[in-house]
């Protein structure tokens, strides 16, 4: 990574560490692991399933929030703010400044999933007193949640580097629905014929496949993650990623900012 | 080339590359969690409780059930699964989100009550799931058909399929077959004709692809069957006549008794044995047959009813 990414990067993850929304969100995702562990008493049984899955879905949940609500302000605020032509009459091309922001919010994300993670494990711990070998799976459903991350990131970076914060913040949280949702539009896309089903099938294969990275319900049950899988859905995010953020580069290099 | 063309250059090819290789990737995970995937779809298992998570679009998500619940069926039978465990809650499910989703009833009729790997097995849930969709669709005939179809079928009821079929019989729109089936269930029940009857309303009253092509095949079989027991009838009074067994279906013609030498539902020939019986070819070819089977034959794990596509066409 050249320097200047790399400073690009560094001050957008300041920017967002500073950011008193970014706490308020992960002191939410950390309370409702709380609330796991209550709602984990009641449930009789299944204590450990249920602190699992509400915290895994909390993690996931407000991960998706914060890429999404921030990673679309940080092209238009730059903008607003003007601090943008700072930026770019400096020797930084548009395109690096894209990918720092890209490698700034990511690494912001990371770091909240890494707090909010350890909130979950102490949750478990908490229930159960001891962890158990399968709950080391927990781990890879975390990161697949990281890598759901970078692919909202991308995303997000993409819509706003061509169109208003609100906006941007509908198709990212529109894509983030319909990608969880990638395999129903593939078994609808299978009922179908002829045209219809190329149609779907070719959506379905464009749209980001969030559910293939879903394996909450599965590290809840304490299943076993394939490692080949594990190789494949990450090779997958990252060339997704990198897509969505060639897209990004591609716009931003020839939108007109006077 | 300036720095921008430049940038736009690299930036539509990295575009074009990691969209094509992330579609490959894709095709590669789907691959691996062909299995996996389908019994991630249950972790709610209580239909209340998904009904009030759709916060108000039950609709839709009747809809995502229904697709979950063909695909789940159609994928485990056809990797010779004797296994459908999330085929009753995943059509419980949907139809509790959408009570009219009259297909849905119909699915589970067809494919929860015969035993696998025909289907799941559990004829008494079926019954449930169709007293369940006839309190919500009362003027459904095809539902009170499909009543009587698991009672007769399944569980050889013959008194409960009578009445099933005599309501569905009162109404409005019914095919006629369901009067005469009321009847016949009284009278000969267990006859091949009249399951021949039910198979046939079944293909002509349903919509949905794989329970036409599960009549289809049941139809074939019938055929095969009744075709086996005739012309073993036949061998026997040829042997009455002759004092001598036939030496091939040919004898018979000769004999005027047969106007050709019959051939199965698969296109070939039936085989007489020494012993006078009348054996189908491959029987792995016609599924659901009980006549003219080789002796110690063991059917396929899951009848192959793609090979049975063409009965549709």
């Amino acid at each position: 990574m050249n320097s200047r990414i790399r400073h690009i990067a560094s001050n957008t993850f300041r920017e967002a560490v500073r950011d008193r929304v970014l706490y308020n969100l992960v002191a939410f995702a950390l309370l409702l692991v709380g609330a796991a562990i209550l709602v984990g008493q009641i449930s009789i049984d299944i204590e450990h399933l249920v602190v699992i899955n509400l915290g895994l879905t909390a993690v996931s949940l407000f991960g998706m929030v914060i890429a999404i609500f921030v990673g679309i302000g940080l092209v238009s605020k730059e903008i607003e703010k003007k601090t943008l032509y700072t930026v770019l009459s400096r020797p930084v091309r548009r395109w690096e400044f894209i990918v720092g922001k890209f490698f700034g919010l990511a690494g912001t994300l990371v770091v909240n999933t890494f707090f909010m993670a350890i909130g979950v494990f102490a949750a478990l711990l908490y229930v159960s007193h001891h962890l158990h070998a399968p709950d080391a799976w927990v781990l890879i459903a975390v990161y697949f949640i990281v890598l759901q991350f970078l692919m909202i990131t991308a995303l997000a970076l993409l819509f706003s580097s061509f169109s208003s914060p609100l906006l941007s913040a509908v198709f990212a949280f529109s894509l983030f629905v319909i990608g969880t949702f990638a395999e129903d539009l593939r078994g609808f896309a299978a009922l179908t014929s002829g045209m219809a089903r190329w149609v779907a099938t070719g959506l379905a294969y464009l749209i980001p496949n969030f559910s293939a990275l879903n394996i909450i319900g599965s590290v809840a049950h304490g299943q076993p993650v394939p490692g080949h899988l594990i190789l494949y859905n990450s090779i997958y995010a990252l060339f997704y990623a990198a897509m969505a953020l060639s897209g990004a580069v591609l716009i931003f290099e020839h939108r007109n900012l006077k | 080339m300036s720095s921008r063309r430049r940038t736009t250059f690299l930036a539509s090819i990295l575009l074009t590359f990691f969209l094509g290789a992330s579609v490959l990737t894709l095709v590669q995970v789907d691959r691996m969690r062909t299995g996996a995937s389908l019994q991630e779809v249950l972790y709610i298992t209580s239909p209340k409780a998904v009904k009030r998570l759709s916060l108000g679009y039950e609709g839709l998500l009747a809809d995502v059930y229904w697709t979950r619940a063909v695909q789940y069926f159609g994928n485990k039978h056809h990797i010779l699964a004797r296994d459908y465990s999330l085929l009753a809650p995943l059509l419980e499910i949907t139809t509790y989100l959408d009570p009219h989703l009259v297909v849905a009833y119909e699915f589970g009729a067809n494919f929860l009550s015969p035993q696998p790997p025909e289907g799941s097995g559990q004829p008494k849930r079926a019954i449930q799931l169709v007293e369940n969709g006839i309190r919500s669709n009362p003027n459904e005939w095809r539902l009170y058909y499909d009543l009587g179809f698991i009672y007769y079928l399944e569980l050889h009821d013959y008194p409960q399929a009578a009445e099933a079929f005599s309501r569905g019989a009162e109404r409005p729109g019914a095919h006629p077959f369901l009067k005469i089936l009321a009847a016949k269930m009284a009278q000969s029940a267990g006859e091949i004709e009249t399951a021949r009857m039910l198979w046939i309303t079944t293909f002509e009253s349903a919509n949905d692809k794989q329970i036409k092509l599960n009549a289809a095949a049941h139809l074939k079989a019938l055929q095969s069957d009744e075709n086996v027991l005739v012309l073993e009838k036949l061998v026997r009074l040829y042997q009455e006549r002759t004092g001598h067994p036939p030496a091939s279906l040919v004898d018979l013609v000769y004999a005027n008794m047969l106007r050709d030498v019959p051939l199965d539902p698969a296109g070939r020939p039936y085989k007489l044995t020494s012993d006078g019986r009348i054996e189908v070819r491959n029987p792995d070819d016609i599924p659901f047959i009980t006549q003219g089977l080789p002796p110690g034959y063991k059917p396929p794990v899951a009848p192959d009813l793609d090979k049975l596509k063409d009965a549709l066409q």
